[in-house]
Parts: structure tokens; C-alpha cells; sequence
């Protein structure tokens, strides 16, 4: 007797594995960006059935939406600079020297090893290896929220969340930085068709997102997922140039880019004062702590996500001062 | 056959795919897209690692990993890309 989800699965594992394989050798880039996005909505399909729906939800918003939103602005900013724009296709948009084919073949031969290694190590690997469930299970009932992942994210395991912020804050700097005086790649202008869904789609994202920051005390959702929707409203506005960024306005987008990591650590550093280990919640007030923390996370993480799409900072641009740095 | 077998050896071929990508791919859009695809292989592996037979519930711990692994890897790639519009920027200039 054979389960027919596991015909589901097989097909599903086919398509993810040729469609990793179809984007990285089709030579049209766009195409290959467009790939991309259908195999990361996949694999989050794939890790729903691995019962992973929190991690499905964040490789959905963030590791296929945001990243494929991040590739095509890239893409169109390359061909503009490299004046292919008028071209149908994108092929190579980077200058390209021809590799020898014994190069590529051993880079091949190599890499076919190491994953016919790693095949190997995760047949051999125990099956069902005892975990860290037994552990959280027992916690649960201290972590102020029901829902596992969370309790793991927000409290057993809140020195990685509070670094995952600083990462994104520092990924912002960076791009702040790296883009220093470089001149934007003029934006194809967006019909009204895209005006008019967007009055209707922003609020709807807006109240979807909300929910997920909410729900995710009790069940899948939680700043990550919600601030990522939500920076889909940023994405929005940007694009329909219903929202121009100004330069009088980054001390506003600094503010934000800083509020979750300041609440985090805040409210670490007064959990410490009160005699208590750094993110110890209080069981009376874990829900509230953490339900804060996660509000000013998600609202850093929406208004961050948008500003890397966005790209550079915005500074006045006097006329024929582009380049200065 | 169990969803952990059929999905850790997907990982497993996805990481590979993205490794060979990440050597030979020549367009740096590419490359950086092949480094994507490692990660979503990794991510694969740790979920797998986490699966258990339905009734019980996954282990959440490898679950929080990958979220915070998929928030690490947007950030970088965003850098990745900026520095690529950097560069292609300058290169445009110096061809002129």
C-alpha cells in the first residue's frame, strides 16, 4: 500500500530539484531570476509537508519574496549600467571570460564527491536522533507563549535572535555605505493597473501581516514572517512611487532600523538588573515582553527589508555631483 | 519511503547543484544565486533533522535555526548584490 502523498512528495522533490538545476544553466538571468522564485515557493511548500510551516513562512516571504525582489531591482540596475536594457534578453551581464572546460570539470567531479559524501554521512546518520523536543517540551510551560518555534526564538534562544537583528542592521549600514553617491538606475514607470492594486492589496498585507506578529504566540507566524509582509507594503509604495524616500526623512528610517535591537537589548539588560540571568522573563510578564520585543522587531524588520530593496541612502544629489563620495 | 528520506536527499542534490553553480557559474548575479541555493539545501537537512513520524510534533530548535538562517542570508545577499551594483557601476565608469 503506498501513500499517495508520497507520490506528492517524490514529484515535488523532482520539481525542486530540477528547477535548482534550470536556473542556474538557462542563460536568460531574467529567467533564471523568475526560476528562482518558483523553486524557493516549492521547497517552502516541501518544508510545510516536513510539518516546518514557520520555516515554510519565512522562506516563502523572506528567502523567495524579498530575495527575488532583491535580484530583479539588481538585475534592471545592471543592465542599465551596462546599457543592455534595450535588449530582450539578459545574457551576462557582468563582462565574461570564457573558462576552460577542464576547469569546469573538475569543479564538477569535486563537487559531484562532496555531495555523494554528504549522501552517504545523511543515509548513515541515525534516524529520529534525540532532539531538543523532550527539553523544550519541559520548558513550554515557562516561556510565556504556546507556540514552540517561538518560545525558542524568543526565549530559550534569544541571544541568536537578538544577533540575527544586529545582522540585519548591520546589512543595512553596509549597503548604506556601499552605494555612497552611486545614482539610481531610472525606474520603469508603473501603469495604473499597479496604482489601483495597490490601494486595494496595502491594506490587506497590512492586516496580514499584523496577524502573523500576533498569532505567532500560539501558533505559526511571528515578527520575522509578519515584518516581512509587511515590508512587502514598503516594496509596494516604493514601487508605485506612492512613497519617495527623502533625504530629511532617514533620521526616521535610522530610528527604526535601531528599534529592534534596542528594545531587545533593553529589555534584556533590565531582565539583568532585577537580579535575574539576561532574558529570564518574568513568567508573569514573559507574554508581554516578548510580545513587545517582537513588535519593535517586526516594525525594524519591515522598515530594514524595504530600505536594502531600496538600496541607496537618500542624500541630495546636487546636478552633476553623482559620483561624489 | 518517508518524507525525511525523499526530501533530505532533494536537500542534499539542491546543496550540490548550488555548490557546482557557486564554482563555475561566471555572471556574479549567478554565483550569488547558486549561494542561495546551498542555503535552501542546508535548510532542507535541518528540517529533515527535525521531522518526526506525525503524531509528534518536529523538534522546534532546527526550526529556529533556519529562520534565523534565512534572515542571515537575505542580509547578505543584499550586501552581495549592492557590492555587484558597485562594481558594475565603477566598471561603467571606467570604460567611458
Amino acid at each position: 500500500m503506498t501513500d499517495p502523498l508520497v507520490i506528492f512528495d517524490l514529484l515535488l522533490a523532482l520539481a525542486i530539484v530540477a528547477l535548482a538545476a534550470a536556473s542556474l544553466s538557462v542563460r536568460d538571468l531574467f529567467s533564471m531570476i523568475v526560476l528562482f522564485i518558483i523553486f524557493g515557493l516549492l521547497s517552502a511548500l516541501a518544508w510545510v509537508r516536513l510539518s516546518a510551516p514557520d520555516v515554510a513562512l519565512a522562506e516563502a516571504a523572506i528567502g523567495t519574496g524579498v530575495t527575488g525582489a532583491l535580484l530583479l531591482k539588481t538585475l534592471h540596475h545592471l543592465r542599465f549600467a551596462s546599457g543592455t536594457l534595450g535588449q530582450k534578453a539578459a545574457y551576462g551581464v557582468t563582462p565574461v571570460a570564457p573558462v576552460p572546460m577542464a576547469v569546469i570539470m573538475t569543479n564538477a567531479v569535486f563537487c559531484g564527491l562532496i555531495t555523494l559524501g554528504l549522501v552517504v554521512a545523511f543515509l548513515g546518520a541515525p534516524a529520529a536522533g534525540p532532539g531538543f523536543d523532550p527539553l523544550v517540551a519541559e520548558a513550554m510551560p515557562q516561556s510565556g507563549v504556546e507556540h514552540p518555534v517561538t518560545g525558542v526564538l524568543l526565549n530559550f534562544r534569544s541571544y541568536d535572535t537578538l544577533m540575527e537583528v544586529v545582522v540585519l542592521l548591520a546589512a543595512v549600514v553596509a549597503v548604506w555605505q556601499i552605494e555612497r553617491g552611486l545614482s539610481e538606475a531610472p525606474a520603469p514607470a508603473m501603469g495604473e493597473v499597479w496604482q489601483g492594486f495597490a490601494r486595494l492589496a496595502l491594506p490587506a498585507i497590512v492586516v496580514v501581516g499584523t496577524y502573523l506578529l500576533w498569532v505567532g504566540a500560539e501558533a505559526p507566524g511571528g515578527a520575522f514572517q509578519g515584518g516581512a509582509v509587511l515590508a512587502a507594503v514598503g516594496l509596494l509604495l516604493l514601487l508605485t512611487r506612492a512613497y519617495v524616500p527623502q533625504p530629511a526623512h532617514r533620521g526616521i528610517a535610522r530610528g527604526a532600523f535601531v528599534l529592534g535591537t534596542a528594545a531587545f537589548a533593553l529589555v534584556a539588560l533590565l531582565v539583568a538588573s532585577g537580579g535575574r540571568v539576561a532574558f529570564e522573563y518574568p513568567l508573569d510578564h514573559a507574554k508581554t515582553l516578548i510580545l513587545l520585543i517582537e513588535g519593535m522587531v517586526t516594525i525594524s524588520i519591515a522598515v530594514t527589508l524595504a530600505a536594502l530593496f531600496h538600496g541607496r541612502e537618500p542624500v541630495a544629489l546636487a546636478k552633476g555631483d553623482r559620483n561624489d563620495t | 519511503m518517508t518524507p525525511d528520506l525523499i526530501y533530505g536527499l532533494t536537500g542534499v542534490a539542491v546543496f550540490g547543484i548550488g555548490l557546482v553553480g557557486a564554482l563555475s557559474a561566471q555572471d556574479r548575479l549567478r554565483r550569488v544565486l547558486a549561494l542561495k541555493l546551498c542555503s535552501v539545501g542546508a535548510g532542507f537537512l535541518l528540517v529533515v533533522g527535525a521531522w518526526r513520524e506525525p503524531p509528534a510534533a518536529p523538534d522546534p530548535v532546527p526550526h529556529a535555526l533556519v529562520i534565523t538562517g534565512i534572515v542571515v542570508m537575505v542580509s547578505a545577499t543584499a550586501v552581495a548584490l549592492a557590492l555587484i551594483r558597485r562594481l558594475q557601476t565603477l566598471e561603467a565608469t571606467d570604460e567611458r
